[in-house]
């Protein structure tokens, strides 16, 4: 031990063995690694962005777009209805939540196959892949909520009351996004196969939420299906928050959406960890 | 409290087979193993399951301050050995203790973005080594100006050349200081004027007291750093002895490489027939084949080829050409011209071609060997420009007091008379 170093002196004595059976996160851990999930998730922020012309505008780019294409099909073509409210509004405070989610079945859930070289060079939580995908996610959301702001101050339409329940939707779109890239992500890892389903898992699932229709529309015997999908939960209470979207309101299907939200989160940290280990000799 | 940096007991790790060759399996692939009978699946699909064993029963201790070094032969496990001790991969049996941080250069420019520019790159990279930022902060510009990439701190790294991706990556690499410091092969990157400077950090590393594990198929660079050396070889601890005496053991035994080649039947072209090259190989003094020789003794090169039918006038030889594809020197086994007379014609037969190089010939680094079977202004026979390589070590060769690389192909013992006039 040199003299220079002695201030930092942390004796750690790490214990290298076969891991076997299950294990839960650990975060003692993933807080001494917290500057790398912040480092990660920057990176993550400026490459996307790099050599493009627009820039981060994209982060609001995207979602807008598609609620113009939304507008233009659904909302004034199909006249699918809002539930009153103005249809390129509704259709955008669904896209927003939808994004930050869309991250965790689209790049996150290629992060650890793409980061092979690192996983198989340097030891480090291999959550912090994923986690930091979602984490430059969420500022997108948050760049992207500042037009959805500008459009309710175009529209007129101020925010309910329960406007303070919305970081706990955003908290819950978190959960949520989390859960399902740790368990894609492992699994591309054993089975390459999650590429190709990744595209059309995003399709899908896209359609059994209510983001270019309200969830009114959808028959009531149906209801405790649909809400299993607990993007459901997480955009009906965006609109309740935000817009006042009775049908959205809090009630037993919110819970359920919750309890799935948890079950895919805590079934993924297992199973995450489960594959962790092998993951610098599949990848 | 000991004063142990590192302990290992009994370590190994096992691969599947099917992990190695195949790169990953498919959905499908585990779907069908799924709806085998289970008979066959407890079979392991077709007769039973292949495992490697890349490393078993390795147990050593290392003491804080200490520098040891690593040789084995490429896939003798010692990659394997450093990737568990950095974490990276579990072990399959054993135990191993850590005291402190462990710094791993087992690969440099791990999470380098092409995108991103020098400077942010050495930010990332520091965090994923396990630097605290105002580590970084406090010695970006060490690290800039070790790297020598002061001008073109603010460019993406995807405009770097090469040389300055590298020494960039390295530079942060170096910076680390982890109080175990694990370095594997990096010495190889870099141009000679690099490589001196990060056999010299390695040094100040290991003056500051610190631990390093310091794997290399540079035997003077192992001579020169560490006081122990470890030899593995088949995934196994074979010695663990003084470096001198470790290296002496590693290169006799010829440990270190293949410094063979065969021709199979198919990699031989047609229009070669009557002559049949067999194999080529590099033997060390003791007439063992080995990839890596010493600079000090001789190396002989042995080439066994067949003839199907007599051939009149040939000669077979070799071509030797430095790494960088200079040629240093042309010889056939017919260059004496009684011999030639005497094998006027060679008759249908085996046969071994064999040519010693002195001692005290070749400079450090790595050789090709071409070899050429042919008949003066008739005809080629066979020909392969690049059919073997070996290193050459130049440990105890002369002027090695010095420790810096020198320019030229040989390395001769020349008589030096110096006179006071």
């Amino acid at each position: 031990m040199t003299i220079s170093s002695a201030p930092q002196i942390e004796e750690r004595i790490t214990i290298i063995r076969p891991k076997t059976g299950w294990s839960a996160l650990d975060f003692g851990e993933l807080w001494r690694y917290r500057e790398l999930i912040l480092f990660m998730t920057w990176r993550d922020i400026i490459v996307r962005y790099k050599q493009t012309l627009l820039g981060a505008s994209w982060a609001v780019l995207r979602p807008f777009l598609s609620m113009v294409v939304f507008s233009i099909f659904f909302g004034n073509l199909a006249k699918v209805p809002s539930d009153n409210i103005p249809y390129p509004i509704f259709s955008y405070s669904g896209l927003l939540p939808w994004e930050l989610f869309a991250v965790s079945l689209g790049v996150a859930a290629r992060s650890l196959v793409a980061n092979s070289n690192m996983i198989t060079k340097v030891y480090f939580p291999r959550i912090i892949l994923p986690l930091s995908n979602i984490l430059a996610g969420v500022v997108d959301f948050a760049i992207a909520f500042l037009v959805l702001l500008g459009m309710m101050w175009y529209y007129q339409i101020a925010p309910t009351s329960a406007v303070w329940t919305l970081p706990l939707f955003l908290l819950l779109t978190i959960i949520t996004a989390l859960g399902v890239a740790l368990w894609l992500s492992a699994l591309n890892v054993l089975y390459r196969d999650i590429g190709y389903v990744s595209p059309f898992l995003t399709q899908f699932w896209m359609f059994i939420t209510p983001i270019a229709y309200g969830s009114t529309l959808v028959p009531e015997a149906w209801r405790f299906v649909y809400s299993l999908n607990p993007m459901v939960g997480v955009v009906n209470g965006f609109r309740w928050a935000l817009l006042g979207v009775e049908a959205g309101a809090p009630g037993w299907n919110l819970v359920i959406s919750i309890a799935v939200s948890l079950v895919i989160l805590f079934s993924g940290l297992f199973f995450f960890r489960r594959m962790e280990r092998r993951f610098a000799d599949m990848v | 409290m000991s004063d142990l940096a590192i302990r290992v007991e009994n370590i190994g790790k096992r691969y599947q087979l099917g992990q190695l060759t195949t790169q990953y399996n498919t959905l499908r692939d585990s779907l069908n193993n799924l709806f085998k009978p289970r008979a066959d699946r407890e079979a392991g699909g077709n007769g039973q399951e292949k495992y490697l064993w890349a490393l078993r029963g390795v147990s050593f201790e290392v003491k804080q301050g200490e520098v040891l070094g690593v040789i084995g032969r490429n896939g003798a496990g010692k990659s394997t050995l450093l990737k568990i001790l950095s974490r990276v991969t579990d072990p399959t049996e054993g135990y191993a203790e850590i005291r402190g941080r462990v710094g791993s250069l087992l690969e440099v420019g791990t999470g380098f973005h092409p995108e991103l520019t020098g400077r942010e790159n050495i930010y990332l990279n520091g965090a994923i080594l396990g630097m605290k930022r105002s580590d970084i902060q406090s010695k970006f510009d060490e690290i800039v100006s070790f790297a020598e990439v002061e001008q073109f701190i603010d460019t993406p790294v995807k405009r770097y050349s090469s040389g300055m991706y590298l020494r960039l990556a390295f530079a942060v690499a170096a910076h680390l200081e982890p109080e175990i410091l694990v370095v594997d092969e990096v010495l190889a990157v870099g141009d000679a004027e690099f490589q001196r400077k990060c056999l010299g950090k390695m040094g100040d590393v290991a003056r500051q007291g610190r631990t390093v594990l310091f794997v290399s198929h540079n035997m003077s660079a192992i001579l020169r750093l560490t006081q122990e050396t470890l030899v593995i070889n088949h995934g196994q601890l074979v010695m663990r002895a003084p470096t001198s005496q470790a290296v002496d053991y590693y290169l006799s035994r010829g440990f270190s490489q293949e410094g063979i080649r065969t021709w199979l039947e198919d990699e031989i072209p047609a229009d070669a027939a009557p002559f049949r090259p067999i194999a080529l190989r590099v033997l060390n003094p003791a007439g063992v084949v080995s990839d890596t020789v010493r600079s000090v003794e001789p190396v002989t090169l042995e080439f066994e080829y067949s003839l199907s039918a007599p051939i009149p006038g040939l000669r077979v030889g070799y071509y030797l050409l430095s790494a960088r594809g200079e040629y240093v020197l042309t010889t056939f086994d017919t260059d004496d011209p009684g011999m030639y007379e005497k094998l006027s014609s060679r008759p249908a037969g085996h046969y071994v071609s064999r040519c010693t190089l002195p001692a005290n010939f070749l400079n450090e680094g790595r050789f090709i060997v071409g070899v050429n079977a042919s008949t003066f202004r008739i005809r080629r026979y066979f020909h392969d420009e690049q059919a073997i390589t070996f290193n050459v070590d130049a440990s105890g060769a002369p002027g090695k007091h010095w420790p810096e690389p020198r320019m030229g192909a040989v390395r001769p013992a020349l008589e030096w008379e110096i006179v006071q006039k």
